[in-house]
């Protein structure tokens, strides 16, 4: 087993934060992992990507090869169709709705969205409105992890752990809001998934 | 044995602190930067015995190399670390160091960014290890990052010369669980036996650099020997050379190949010529997979018979530049590409990095822009940092970008060419690295130009280092140097500033010698990231 992530968003949202999350996670239950970062100059509001690799036998490559990844993970509509070629034919695109800007010629956003919808499996979701509603802004990544839990293939408890892990040392309150954040990302791709 | 997730970089700084450096030395530099990141944060817990090492950021990379040496010729272990360019910068101790009788073990690390994720080239250090007559270990993976980084210096002092590890940025970024050995002792001091050996006096140096001729077939037979040049000879036609992390992608796409190919991996350096040869005794072609430029490709040529046809980056059938990936090596295989993806629905704009909101260089490039207007066609030179996204629309506001202090050599050079105004834009922090120097000339000519010292009082792009001088030490440097008092000055980089601040460096662009102008404001990334650190030492107290 084998299964590829390219992580995307721009520089200041998380990915990296997000992609230890499930990093993390695999380890604990065994897998091997190897994940690839981008540093530097591209965590200036630039498109930031991360590959993370999850298997059951030894990793070789860093980079996750063309056609491959199982799963595009975003922070940001525009970003989740930068690195579409990654993408194996069964492969599912996980990504956060609300579009940061910053740039002169982003594209409308209803036409965004409707390009997502038409891929075969797009799972768009509104992560800063369910962080909002958990009480916590800024977990809009933890609701992204959720998104993407139930398709990783790691039990959704371990995750919990490692989000819970990660924030432990900030306090319960803290823990809980993340933990919210998560289950709302949860629900919204059990949802999507069925329909 | 404890097994723990890490960098490249990281495992490189673990394998030197269980090597039992006394010193750690470098300059930030992107993909380096987290070595000596993580000899500052783990230094005390992962030590021998919590003793941890003098960890430092350094002026630049040629002072980082030569205290390093002073570690080594005290007998003690030194670790040295910069990326790929910053050995341009410190090649002048490294290349001479290879002459000493390198007695506490002498390791250099360095990055290089082949595909320029963060950098001005892709030049590619194992050339430089080869210029010094050094040996070169080239780890494939995290592990080995550990492991020869390690080895490295058991080999320094073994050889008594120093030893480099080189990597890529795709490995010094990457994480993987890495399991570490037990620690060792830091070395007691222990003197050079003969002086002589340190003091490179043309008689000296000839004596010193025949005997770093005479060692080279020591060089040869370890790298002929040592399990990380390992050779697999199979039936078919095709053999394979990868270097590095290059093996990883042949791994990847091998299964798919109809018959396994001959394989040697070269992770050690210099080119293990007999293996080479034994490899290609029965092949029709051998496929080069090497991250940088064509260096083991054209070494091969010359050392194999013309019957065998090599390949690789030189010969086309590999990009010439940029990163391997699985993908360029599959296809370099004879293999039918993968299916991609789905092609966007939409067109993807580029998203170039930024400098942040609130960024002070982004008043400093304001003030600037109208303090020019109006006046003929100039020059802006500009340099390494944050600052060089203002080549970006919509601030377009300067000219060039070569290397780290060129700005102002270039300013005056274009001053001395006749061109006004010229002005450089050179980062606090760059200032420090290699801008002092041309400024000495500058001020030595008195030459009609206008330095602006962009003072954020960090290294900004690398994540907010501290600089060595704090800004209000800046302005006595500047005097120090001769700098004339009343064309010194120190501008605040507010935007409400920004009208008086155009005025005054007008007036000193309109000064017919040399002004130099400090902008100063903290970066505001360090300034978020210093408040939350108080938050949290408040909080944990
Ligand atoms: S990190 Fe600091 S210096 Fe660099 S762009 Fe951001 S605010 Fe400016």
């Amino acid at each position: 087993m084998t299964y590829d992530i390219v992580l995307a968003g721009v520089g200041g949202q998380g990915v990296l934060s997000l992609s230890g999350i499930i990093a993390a996670a695999a380890l604990e239950e065994g897998l091997f992992v190897k994940q690839s970062e981008v540093h530097g100059m591209a965590q200036r509001g630039g498109a930031v990507t991360a590959h993370l690799r999850l298997a059951d036998a030894p990793i070789e490559s860093d980079l996750v090869p063309v056609g491959r990844a199982a799963m595009i993970l975003s922070l940001e509509p525009l970003e989740s169709l930068r690195y579409l070629e990654m993408l194996a034919p069964d492969g599912a695109v996980v990504t956060a709705a609300a579009p940061l800007a910053n740039v002169k010629d982003y594209p409308p956003i209803e036409e965004l969205l409707t390009a997502i919808r038409t891929l075969p499996r797009a799972i768009l979701v509104d992560a800063a409105g369910l962080a909002q509603a958990a009480g916590l802004a800024q977990a809009t990544n933890m609701v992204m992890a959720g998104a993407a839990a139930p398709l990783l293939p790691i039990r959704v408890g371990t995750i919990e752990r490692s989000v819970r892990a990660r924030f432990g040392r900030k306090g319960a309150e803290v823990v809980e809001r993340n933990l919210a954040a998560f289950r709302a990302g949860q629900e919204v791709a059990r949802c999507t998934a069925k329909q | 044995m404890s097994a723990r997730v890490l960098l490249g970089d990281e495992a490189v700084a673990l394998g030197a602190l269980h090597a039992g450096i006394t010193s750690a030395y470098a300059y930030p530099g992107t993909p380096s930067t987290e070595i000596l990141e993580y000899i500052l944060q783990r230094g005390g817990a992962d030590a021998y015995g919590g003793d941890a090492p003098v960890a430092a950021w350094t002026a630049n990379e040629k002072t980082a190399f030569e205290q390093a040496l002073g570690v080594s010729m005290a007998g003690r272990r030194a670790l040295v670390a910069m990326k790929h360019v910053g050995l341009n910068v410190a090649a002048d101790p490294f290349v001479n160091s290879a002459l000493l009788a390198i007695s506490g073990g002498l390791v250099l690390a360095v990055a290089d960014d082949p595909g320029m994720h963060s950098s001005q080239n892709e030049q590619d250090s194992r050339l430089l290890a080869d210029f010094a007559r050094v040996i070169c270990l080239e780890p494939r993976n995290q592990q080995e990052a550990y492991e020869m980084t390690r080895e490295a210096f058991e080999l320094s002092e073994r050889f008594g010369t120093p030893v480099m590890v080189r990597l890529v940025t795709r490995l010094a970024h990457s994480r993987a669980v890495v399991r570490a050995g037990e620690p060792e002792a830091q070395r007691p001091i222990a003197h050079p036996e003969d002086s002589r050996d340190w003091i490179l006096l043309p008689a000296n140096a000839r004596r010193r650099w025949r005997t770093l001729l005479e060692r080279q077939p020591a060089f040869h037979a370890f790298t002929g020997t040592t399990p990380h040049n390992e050779l697999q000879i199979a039936p078919g036609p095709l053999g394979v050379i990868t270097a590095g992390i290059a093996r990883n992608y042949l791994r990847e796409n091998v299964a798919d190949l109809a018959e396994a190919p001959s394989h040697l991996h070269v992770g050690a350096y210099p080119i293990p010529a007999a293996l080479v040869r034994r490899l290609v005794e029965r092949l029709e072609t051998v496929l080069i997979l090497e991250d940088g430029y064509p260096y083991v490709e054209r070494a091969v040529r010359g050392l194999i018979p013309p019957r065998v046809a090599v390949i690789g980056r030189e010969s086309g059938h590999l990009p010439p530049d940029g990163e391997l990936t699985p993908d360029t090596v599959r296809e370099a295989l004879g293999l039918p590409l993968r299916c991609s993806g789905p092609i966007a629905p939409i067109n993807v704009p580029d998203r170039p990095p930024q400098l942040c909101a609130g960024c002070p260089h982004t008043d400093s490039f304001h003030a600037l822009e109208r303090a020019l207007a109006g006046l003929p066609r100039g020059i802006v030179t500009s340099d390494i940092g944050c600052y060089t996204l203002a080549a970006l629309p919509p601030l377009s506001a300067i000219d060039s970008c070569v290397c780290m202090g060129a700005s102002i050599g270039m300013a005056k050079g274009a001053s001395d060419a006749g061109v006004r105004p010229a002005v450089a834009v050179i980062g606090d922090s760059t200032f420090l690295h290699s801008g002092v120097t041309p400024l000495m000339d500058a001020v030595a000519a008195d030459t009609d130009m206008t330095v602006i010292i962009l003072d954020n009082e960090v290294v900004g792009m690398t994540g907010a280092q501290p600089t060595l001088l704090p800004s209000s030490r800046l302005p006595a440097l500047l005097l120090g140097l001769g700098v004339n008092p009343d064309h010194c000055v120190v501008l605040d980089a507010h935007p409400r500033r920004t009208t008086e601040n155009a005025a005054r460096v007008r007036r000193e662009i309109e000064h017919r010698g040399l002004s130099v102008v400090v902008a100063a404001r903290v970066c505001v990334e360090a300034a978020r990231s210093r408040k939350r650190m108080h938050k949290e030492t408040v909080g944990t107290s």
